[in-house]
């Protein structure tokens, strides 16, 4: 196996165009690591980037939005006192992730092109309205989030591509977001469902939102029906049922050990109830 | 396949080696470096017995590569003593009890005295959620969250 550590996100892309065979990006590791030893993906190269200048680098522009390094670790973006003030809801969706140790180690973006779908800091970006930045052999163009995985294990990178910045927007005034997840234990579990809720308010009223859902279908959802149900709304008892009637639609999940069908889409509606109440509380204290 | 040379530090020392890219630190540390304190309990991160610090950040050593240490600080539970004499850790968890086949010892140790240096005083539900990713099939952890309270009580009171 060919171990590399590129100095840029052109030389990692380049890289990986020339590479011949089996390729993965390392960022934490925590899921290329455990598929090597799984003999699930055997690598013939593995494109360290950890090394690129900057990769783990937290950072906010003058208009309030955030740049997250692709290999800035979940412990960083928890230790972050601004970006947790902005973006609970996107901070606590990654601090779910694993343990203390996993926490050291994983990212947002090994998070999101791993394209599992029950993901947990995916509902929350998607719901951020997070915007990727994908560098290929021709130059670097900006996706959102929801566009990345495809299927499960499955991402819309070509050969050649990858997530070099996580652009997260300004927070801006009386907004909120919020994650919750759904597992039979308190630490250390895959999601059953998982709900991103991101809304803003003018007084009492939802004026934007975005709601998804993870672990009910193949690929994180994007509910613009969610959305619907509660806009225009003051997330009154008639817009949370409407919520909970939508989430439940939208849901496609499978059976397996962790729940049926009928449970996932039953928690999907009680889930996106409670994560909207949190956003929304969020989004009244919220003065920024 | 040709073996990568890494430079790096464990427990303050410079170390060499040469290790094929797909050997994990854990591997490189117990076969190579004869550090065996960190023990492979499940090598994909669930159990925690592996832990080490990379860079003062508590890590899984089953989910780092070898060639990753490269220019890298790494501490394991052999750097905790100092000389014959024990961390406050250590004395506690025989005081406690908190050991019985010892496999997971030296992770929680490795991850106690992580937690300790952000937080010497934890309340036992921050000290059960940190450790939550280290498991121990022996002791039913409350003499290890005992051990690991009273250890931080004492290092409030000697600082
Ligand atoms: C014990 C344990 C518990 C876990 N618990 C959870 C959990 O509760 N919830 C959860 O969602 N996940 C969990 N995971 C899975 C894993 O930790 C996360 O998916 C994590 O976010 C992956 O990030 P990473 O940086 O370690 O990714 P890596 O393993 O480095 O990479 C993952 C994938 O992304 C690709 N990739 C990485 N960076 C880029 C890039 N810049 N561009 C393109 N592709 C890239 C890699 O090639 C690889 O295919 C757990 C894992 C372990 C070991
Ligand atoms: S051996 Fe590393 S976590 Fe179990
Ligand atoms: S003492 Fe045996 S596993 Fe913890």
């Amino acid at each position: 196996m060919n171990y590399l550590t590129p100095a840029s996100f052109a030389e990692a892309a380049a890289c990986a165009r020339d590479a011949s065979g089996v390729t993965r990006f390392l960022a934490g590791g925590t899921d290329v690591l455990v598929q090597m030893r799984a003999d699930i993906v055997t690598p013939d190269t593995l494109i360290d980037i950890k090394h690129i200048d900057g990769a783990r680098d937290i950072t906010r522009a003058a208009d309030g939005s955030w740049i997250i390094g692709v290999a800035a670790p979940g412990a960083e973006m928890k230790e972050h006192p601004e970006l947790s003030k902005d973006w609970p809801g996107l901070v606590e969706g990654m601090d779910l992730i694993g343990s203390t140790q996993v926490q050291g180690r994983a990212t947002l973006v090994g998070n999101l092109c791993n394209a599992s779908p029950a993901a947990d800091s995916v509902p929350a970006m998607v719901a951020a309205g997070v915007e990727v930045s994908v560098t290929g052999p021709d130059g670097t163009r900006r996706e959102k989030a929801e566009n990345i995985p495809t299927a499960p294990g499955r991402t819309s990178l070509a050969a050649g591509e990858l997530i070099s910045a996580v652009h997260v927007p300004a927070r801006g005034e009386n907004g909120g977001d919020a994650y919750l997840r759904f597992i039979p234990r308190t630490e250390m579990d895959i999601a059953v469902v998982g709900c991103g809720v991101n809304l803003r308010l003018d007084g009492d009223v939802i004026t934007e939102a975005r709601v998804s859902l993870g672990a009910v279908a193949p690929t994180v959802l994007l509910v613009q029906d969610c959305a619907d149900a509660i806009i225009g709304t003051t997330l009154d008892d008639a817009a949370l049922e409407k919520l909970a009637a939508a989430a439940s639609a939208a849901c496609n999940p499978i059976t397996d050990k962790r729940g049926t069908v009928k449970f996932r889409t039953h928690v999907a509606g009680v889930l996106a109830q409670r994560t909207a109440k949190i956003a929304y509380g969020r989004a009244k204290g919220a003065s920024k | 396949m040709s073996k990568v040379h890494v430079t790096t530090k464990i427990n303050g020392d410079s170390t060499e080696y040469l290790c094929d890219p797909r050997e994990t630190l854990l591997d490189v540390l117990r076969d190579q470096l004869n550090l065996t304190g960190a023990k492979e309990g499940c090598g994909t991160g669930d159990c925690g017995a592996c832990s080490v610090e990379l860079d003062g950040r508590l890590v899984c050593s089953c989910l780092v590569l070898g060639v990753e240490a490269e220019g890298k600080e790494i501490s394991t539970v052999e750097g905790i003593a100092d000389g014959e004499t024990l961390h406050p850790l250590q004395r506690k968890f025989i005081e406690h009890a908190a050991l019985q086949c010892g496999v997971c010892t030296p992770g929680i140790l490795v991850a106690a005295k992580s937690l300790l240096e952000k937080n010497p005083d934890p309340t036992e539900t921050e000290v059960r959620y940190w450790l939550a990713g280290n498991l121990c099939r022996c002791t039913g952890y409350d003499k290890i969250i005992r051990a690991v309270m009273d250890a931080a009580a004492e290092m409030r009171e000697a600082a």
